[in-house]
């Protein structure tokens, strides 16, 4: 029997949950700045610089510029008819795949880049795992005429291998990760490391909802863009205006907090699908780790463990503080999908709807999958289901499996 | 309210009254560091250390994500691991162990603070003879509820400082930290260093201008001359990878004793800061 946790009912909305952060960059129990005291400051000038920024219309149009230009949004919105009629759901898919660099990495980044840019900084830090977020920071780095030195695990650096060949001709610089389990853990690890002893000159551009406040909540305010296109154009296309459920994967967690936003605020039910090896949000325990209070795997004795995912990117030990404290609230569930499902879940897109998506995007799909086929999903209902990025990056992985 | 009157603490700690009393006679204070459990009989070195004329020691509990930490206390802190190191295992062997003579200041990342909770940590800390503690990734304005769990189990929580801080910061870290203060020399991770950071002597200087407390000063102080240097700026210093490179290259504790002793004496030949 499979674990099926119960469904308990959205909390009502009350238009905050998915505001700001509560004082000292908390949600709930979760969040907050436990950075080493040489980051401190640096936190702080990252804040108050976001803070002015995102108030300042000029930003945020130079911002929406760059996302229509140079990324290409809005994303559509694609009703994946065939799968549909399979499944007996009514599924949409945002396509983030479909934006420049092919997953919504790209909609962070050139948030940051030019609030980086905005700071006088010169150089982009950054970790990856599946090299989209890498990707991403590089290209934002070229755009803007900024340097990037961007951290990657050994063993990424193996199975991403074309993102690595990407980021290098985008004139970026790539180190190896060799600690540890050498995946993306130990890349942000040692990017702080890193930003410690260069935050003079550069900023820190971490890729997902996670790390000191205000990132986890910087990070999902430049992510909000899909929710936000997404809950316009599903009150265009569906005739009860938002659809019954939310999915997204989460990794650290952005596309789907970005997704989960334009949402908060609706009875739609949201879900977030965790990998089974790097499930945070469904198995993990309090602790604290690259700079925050949140949800980590660990075992007995308090050490992090290592994540397993057939997808990179969310072969993360942890989830950033806001799902947490949406899985306490219950305003949001979090389910795990295995490698092989995920597995399936790609081909089958692929077949059915002519659309190859990132492994870690087929985690979300396989849960859909999945419960439509035990009733999870009843029939009929509406589902929007984000498609983080593309599959181009997991051809090789996928040709050795298929 | 921060107090900028240099003046005594009624309520110091072991820690603090013993650094307070060593530095007293004008000797420099030498605070080596020790990954537990680097190796089977790992507390044979602390007693070298005390042999070797530290007036405290420092024990790191090992981490999986040492994110502040250089390869050298990085590769400790895993081979340690990897022998089935534990926070209990650890503390066991230092309750087992006969009194050192100085004060032991445990430093470990909040995860491992946080596993167990903090009053449980403390009390567990208390129980196996350790005075202080260290945690480097909990910044002032997080560490409320650890500083109630320590003062409330007898452990001085030690607070560290570094060139970013602004003053006003620094006052409050100066006056909330228990012990004396960790002056973290330089913008950087722990390791081994060609010379003594440039920003150490500014950082020291104003520390000094808000507090009394003993000042250490740590991250990257690897020779005798840099720590006669150091002790220009500060009470004494901490001196972690110089030490781990060393017992990772296969050195044991007599030859720890025989390293720790050379900076014994340059600490005792260096003049006093702002002398
Ligand atoms: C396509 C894609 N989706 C999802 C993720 C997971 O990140 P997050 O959970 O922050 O969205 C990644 C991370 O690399 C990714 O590349």
């Amino acid at each position: 029997m499979r674990d099926v946790p119960l469904w308990r009912e959205p909390v009502p909305p009350d238009g905050t949950t998915m505001g700001e952060p509560e004082a000292r960059g908390r949600f709930g129990e979760y969040g907050g700045r436990y950075a080493p005291e040489s980051l401190v400051e640096a936190c702080r000038e990252v804040e108050e610089a976001f803070r002015q920024a995102w108030a300042d219309p000029g930003f945020r149009g130079a911002l929406a510029r760059l996302l229509a230009l140079h990324a290409g949004r809005p994303t559509p919105l694609t009703p994946a008819e065939r799968l549909s009629q399979a499944l007996g759901v009514r599924l949409y898919l945002k396509r983030e795949d479909l934006t420049h660099t092919g997953s919504h990495k790209i909609n962070n980044v050139l948030g940051q880049a030019l609030l980086a840019a905005r700071m006088g900084r010169r150089r982009l830090i950054a970790e990856t795992g599946a090299g989209q977020h890498g990707v991403a920071t590089a290209t934002a780095a070229a755009l803007l005429g900024l340097e990037a030195t961007v951290f990657m695990g050994e063993r990424d650096i193996e199975r991403q291998a074309l993102n690595v060949f990407r980021m290098r001709m985008l004139g970026a610089e790539v180190v190896p990760v060799t600690t540890g389990s050498r995946t993306l853990k130990d890349a942000t690890s040692q990017a702080m490391r890193h930003w410690v002893g260069a935050t003079g000159d550069s900023h820190y551009c971490i890729g997902s909802v996670v790390g000191p406040d205000p990132y986890p909540w910087m990070v999902r305010e430049f992510q909000r863009v899909i929710g936000e296109e997404a809950r316009g154009q599903c009150a265009a296309e569906l005739r009860t205006g938002v659809p019954d459920h939310v999915v997204a994967c989460v990794g650290g967690g952005s596309n789907a907090a970005g997704t989960f936003a334009g949402f908060a605020d609706t009875p739609a039910r949201l879900v977030g699908v965790e990998a089974q090896g790097g499930a945070g949000a469904a198995r993990g325990r309090l602790g604290v780790l690259h700079g925050c209070r949140s949800l980590f795997l660990q075992d007995d004795e308090g050490q992090i463990t290592q994540a397993h995912s057939i997808a990179a990117g969310l072969d993360y030990p942890g989830v950033g503080p806001e799902h947490a404290h949406l899985r306490d609230l219950g305003r949001a569930r979090y389910v795990t999908v295995t490698d092989e499902e995920a597995v399936g879940a790609a081909v089958r897109l692929a077949r059915t709807e002519g659309i190859v998506p990132a492994l870690e995007s087929a985690h979300a799909l396989a849960w859909v999958i999945r419960a439509a086929g035990d009733g999870e999903l009843p029939a009929g209902s509406t589902v929007l289901m984000t498609l983080s990025g593309r599959g181009d990056k997991d051809v090789s992985t996928l040709k050795e499996l298929l | 309210m921060t107090n900028p009157t240099p003046g005594p603490t009624p309520a110091a700690g072991t820690v603090e009254r013993h650094l307070r009393a060593r530095r007293g006679t004008g000797r420099g204070l030498l605070m080596p560091y020790l990954t537990a459990g680097i190796t089977p009989g790992w507390t044979d070195y602390l007693r070298a250390f005390a042999a070797a004329g530290a007036d405290a020691i420092e024990v790191g509990l090992p981490f999986s994500d040492p994110t502040l930490d250089g390869v050298t206390i990085q590769q400790a802190g895993e081979t340690a691991l990897a022998r089935g190191a534990s926070t209990r295992r650890i503390l066991a062997d230092l309750s087992a162990m006969p009194d050192p003579g100085v004060p032991l200041v445990v430093s470990t990342y909040y995860n491992l603070v946080l596993h167990d909770g903090p009053e449980a940590f403390c009390a567990a800390l208390r129980r196996a003879g350790v005075a202080g503690l260290i945690v480097p990734d909990l910044p002032v304005h997080e560490a409320g509820e650890l500083t109630d769990a320590a003062a409330g189990a007898g452990i001085e929580l030690v607070l560290l400082a570094s060139p970013a801080t602004p003053q006003p910061r620094l006052a409050e870290i100066s006056s909330r930290s228990r012990g004396f203060v960790y002056a973290v020399s330089l913008m950087g991770t722990t390791g081994e260093r060609a010379a003594l950071a440039a920003s150490a002597a500014g950082l020291t200087g104003r520390i000094r201008r808000v507090t009394d407390r003993p000042v250490l000063l740590g991250f990257g102080i690897s020779t005798p001359d840099q720590a006669r240097e150091a002790r220009r700026h500060a009470d004494g210093v901490v001196v972690g990878a110089a030490v781990m490179r060393r017992v990772l290259d296969g050195a044991g504790p007599d030859d720890l004793r025989v390293f720790l002793a050379t900076l014994r004496r340059a600490l005792d030949a260096g003049s006093q800061p702002g002398v």
